[in-house]
């Protein structure tokens, strides 16, 4: 790309607003901002309050590490929908300055700015609008100090300058308005990591580019051959130009899929179902044309005639389950909102506007690995069970660490498990837990009682020192009948977590093989003896 | 008729006969998803045909439905397993299944079972069964139809807890599971699992070290041919090895290794 491209590129850049609510999540999960609180979510910190990160807490560090920097923070779990539906009541406050509002994640609102800064009498004006209107409203959450607007060429840099006012806390409200022309200098210094692609910024940080001045001044011919779109993407926003460079197309005006709901809705539930089939319908009419749709416009109307409408985006391409969530999102807002902003009657039309589409285009970051067609195609069968039983019933391994076969890998939902990155490095380079029970492990994990005896007929014992009272002969258990035992190894002994009364376990373990050919783990834990596993 | 005059309906199922006839012709051996090395010689081809319904009986059943899925599972291929939540991960593991490839579902009372089954088929390669799912013949019937279609692979699991009604089954008994089941299913494969001798532990000393089992494939069509097979299932490392002596069963005895 020559230098007059990207000067035209730039003069085409929408300057815009981005009003950001930091700690989000926080604030919709109700806590104070003198709370050293965080929010968890597939067992990562999502979100941490000013006073946790104090003490230490950062965004994506582990439940047990965030709890082990402070062990008195209060924990609260992620909820999507609670954080989309609160933040409605923000939109609702900006809706006298813009109707046009832009959101991405809840807690981040933007909107160009070329109307209102005009009718305000400039960007600070504009931008000081905003802060008082927002203010007003995360006052009456508790919350006073966290907003940041920014104004600036283009939405990334706004959102950057925001997000730097937002963590400032300079007294109520920070505004920082970037001059035309500046938003290179701006970003310049910031690392790569403000990108947000992580795998991206992995190599990125490996090759020695840490930041996005450095990588803006890469060529974007070499960037795109390496990177593919997504990383050109992210090389136009690092030099300050849009994600997408601007296109010359008409909007597709026939892609707009609209559902007429007769008799009218008023419940969330049944206004998704019709949006499920609304978001497959506009999928199938943008897969046809090889599209794919970055911003979506989800505009509802009444019986009697009100109206709302939101502009929804994503860095990648909305899925249909994304789609089908924020869809879901803001009629929640809406419906289930504060009084004064609700319907007075139910929804009679519901329709879907591509906003903002582009070339669908699959992604290429790493040099190996990455998404197959297979991996695909086992996802999506994946979610289409999750839609007959239930999310919670798809599970997938997760690698813990343990002593015993049941702690070693543990089932994790589907929906809480993070399925990308490596969930089982620690299986085979993990700690060594010493006194762990050898391969091969029983395939079978069955935990029951059973008796252990010995030639008397008498219970077996372990001793404090870990010899058994005598060699066991039989055992028996509830679902079969007494089995002779042939041979036996152990007894080992462990001692686990002794520092921590509640969690301390000791227990002797014994592999016992019976008369008819099978074997089993059994262990004697205060006096008492359950099988846990059978070698099938 | 001019080229431009034909209808979009009609050019589609043009080309799908098109691409029909200029498929490359692939082999239902070069089709097969691959097994380990030691429980090559159980199948045909020395892979697991797609399209067809394995079922593993006897002892050692977990064991064995593990070992065989686990080869394709390094290669790529989806695994999932429906029920059987007693399974140990731990022991998956040690078979060499890539775990990241690997769902589990778990069935409520097995009510929508048949459900999740077609659905699952559509896109894992191999689909793991607890036999325990009752499914009724219809169900089966459209379950079976739809893995053809689909080419994956669909293992039934008896596991072998004591209790439960799989007794082990003999040779002859498995024959006639395999014409008509009681449970519906008609698989294509029966692998039977006998003998089973554990070795590595005495009287106090010692650790379960290897088990040392028979296994017997009968089936219909191309697995036709009865296979007899020794191997040690799990081998010291947890997954499958062939067996090293050359066939010495010795009785159906419990023999102790010191």
């Amino acid at each position: 790309m020559s230098q007059d491209d990207r000067d035209q590129d730039r003069e085409r850049v929408v300057r815009s607003l981005v009003v950001l609510c930091a700690d989000w999540p926080l604030v919709a999960a109700g806590a104070s901002p003198l709370d050293v609180a965080v929010v968890i979510g597939a067992g990562r910190v999502l979100a941490a309050s000013p006073m946790a990160r104090a003490e230490g807490i950062e965004v994506g560090q582990r439940r047990r590490e965030a709890q082990r920097r402070c062990p008195a923070v209060i924990v609260h779990d992620a909820d999507a929908d609670r954080d989309a539906r609160l933040f409605h009541a923000i939109g609702a406050a900006l809706e006298h300055v813009t109707p046009r509002i832009e959101l991405s994640t809840p807690g981040v609102a933007a909107f160009p700015t070329r109307g209102p800064s005009r009718y305000f009498g400039g960007d600070h004006a504009l931008a000081a609008e905003v802060a008082s209107a927002v203010g007003r409203v995360m006052d009456g959450l508790g919350w006073s100090d966290s907003v940041g607007v920014g104004v600036a060429d283009g939405r990334f840099v706004a959102q950057q300058a925001a997000e730097q006012m937002a963590k400032q806390m300079s007294g109520r409200g920070g505004i920082a308005v970037l001059e035309p022309g500046t938003s290179a200098e701006f970003l310049a210094p910031l690392s790569v990591r403000v990108l947000g692609r992580d795998e991206l910024v992995e190599v990125l940080l490996r090759l020695g580019i840490t930041t996005l001045g450095a990588f803006a001044a890469l060529p974007a011919a070499d960037v795109s051959a390496r990177f593919g779109p997504e990383g050109l993407a992210a090389h136009r926003l690092a030099g300050g130009l849009d994600e997408q460079p601007p296109r010359a197309v008409a909007l597709p005006v026939h892609l707009v899929v609209t559902a007429e709901l007769d008799p009218p809705v008023d419940r969330v539930d049944q206004a998704t179902f019709v949006a499920k089939g609304l978001v497959e319908q506009l999928h199938a009419g943008l897969m046809a044309e090889g599209l794919s749709c970055t911003r979506v416009c989800i505009a509802a109307e009444t019986e009697t005639g009100e109206s709302n409408e939101r502009v929804w985006r994503h860095g990648d391409a909305l899925g249909i389950g994304a789609l089908i969530d924020r869809v879901r999102w803001q009629l929640d807002g809406w419906l289930n909102g504060p009084s004064v902003l609700r319907p007075a009657s139910g929804i009679c039309r519901l329709s879907l506007i591509p906003d903002e589409v582009g070339p669908a285009r699959g992604r290429q970051l790493g040099f190996w690995g990455g998404e197959t067609a297979a991996d695909e195609r086992a996802m999506r069968a994946l979610t289409r069970v999750q839609g007959i039983i239930g999310g919670l019933a798809v599970m997938v391994p997760e690698a813990r660490g343990g002593r015993s076969p049941v702690e070693r890998i543990v089932r994790v939902p589907m929906a809480t498990a993070e399925l990308a990155g490596s969930r089982f490095d620690s299986v085979s380079d993990g700690p060594p837990w010493p006194g762990r029970v050898p391969a091969p492990s029983p395939t079978l994990l069955v935990e029951e009682s059973v008796r252990v005896l010995d030639a008397a007929g008498a219970t077996l014992v372990v001793s404090g020192r870990g010899t058994l009272s005598a060699a066991p002969v039989l055992i028996e258990c509830s679902r079969c009948a007494p089995m002779e035992v042939m041979a036996w190894a152990g007894p080992w002994l462990s001692d686990e977590r002794w520092w921590d009364p509640a969690a301390h376990v000791r227990r002797a373990r014994l592999q016992l093989l019976l008369a008819d050919g099978r074997a089993v783990l059994v262990s004697c834990e205060n006096h008492a003896w359950s099988i846990e596993g059978w070698y099938d | 008729m001019a080229p431009d005059a034909i209808s979009g309906a009609d050019q589609r199922s043009t080309l799908r006969r098109l691409s029909e006839l200029i498929r490359p012709v692939t082999l239902a051996a070069e089709r097969g998803l691959p097994v380990v090395e030691s429980l090559a010689a159980l199948l045909p081809d020395e892979a697991l045909a797609r399209g067809s319904v394995v079922r593993v009986a006897g002892v050692g059943s977990t064991s064995l439905a593990l070992a065989l899925i686990a080869k394709a599972s390094q290669e790529g291929s989806w695994s999932s397993i429906i029920g059987l939540g007693e399974l140990a991960l731990v022991a998956a593991e040690e078979h060499g299944i890539a775990l990241g490839r690997l769902a589990l579902i778990e069935v409520p009372q097995w009510r929508r079972c048949a459900e999740v089954v077609a659905a699952l088929i559509d896109g894992f390669d191999l689909v793991l069964l607890d036999a325990r799912a009752e499914l009724r013949a219809v169900e089966i019937r459209r379950i079976t139809a739809r893995m053809r279609e689909q080419g994956s692979v669909l293992i039934l699991i008896d596991p072998g807890l004591p209790g439960a009604s799989s007794a082990p089954m003999s040779r002859s008994m498995s024959r006639s599971v395999l014409s008509q089941s009681a449970d519906g299913w008609s698989p294509d494969v029966v692998l039977t699992l006998g003998s089973p001798q554990w070795s590595g532990v005495g009287s106090g000393h010692g650790l379960l070290r290897h088990r040392r089992v028979t296994i017997d494939a009968v089936g219909r069509g191309r697995s036709a041919r009865p296979r007899h097979l020794e191997v040690l299932l799990p081998d010291r490392h947890g997954s499958v090895a062939a067996s090293s002596e050359t066939s010495s069963i010795v009785g159906r005895g419990h023999r102790v290794a010191g």
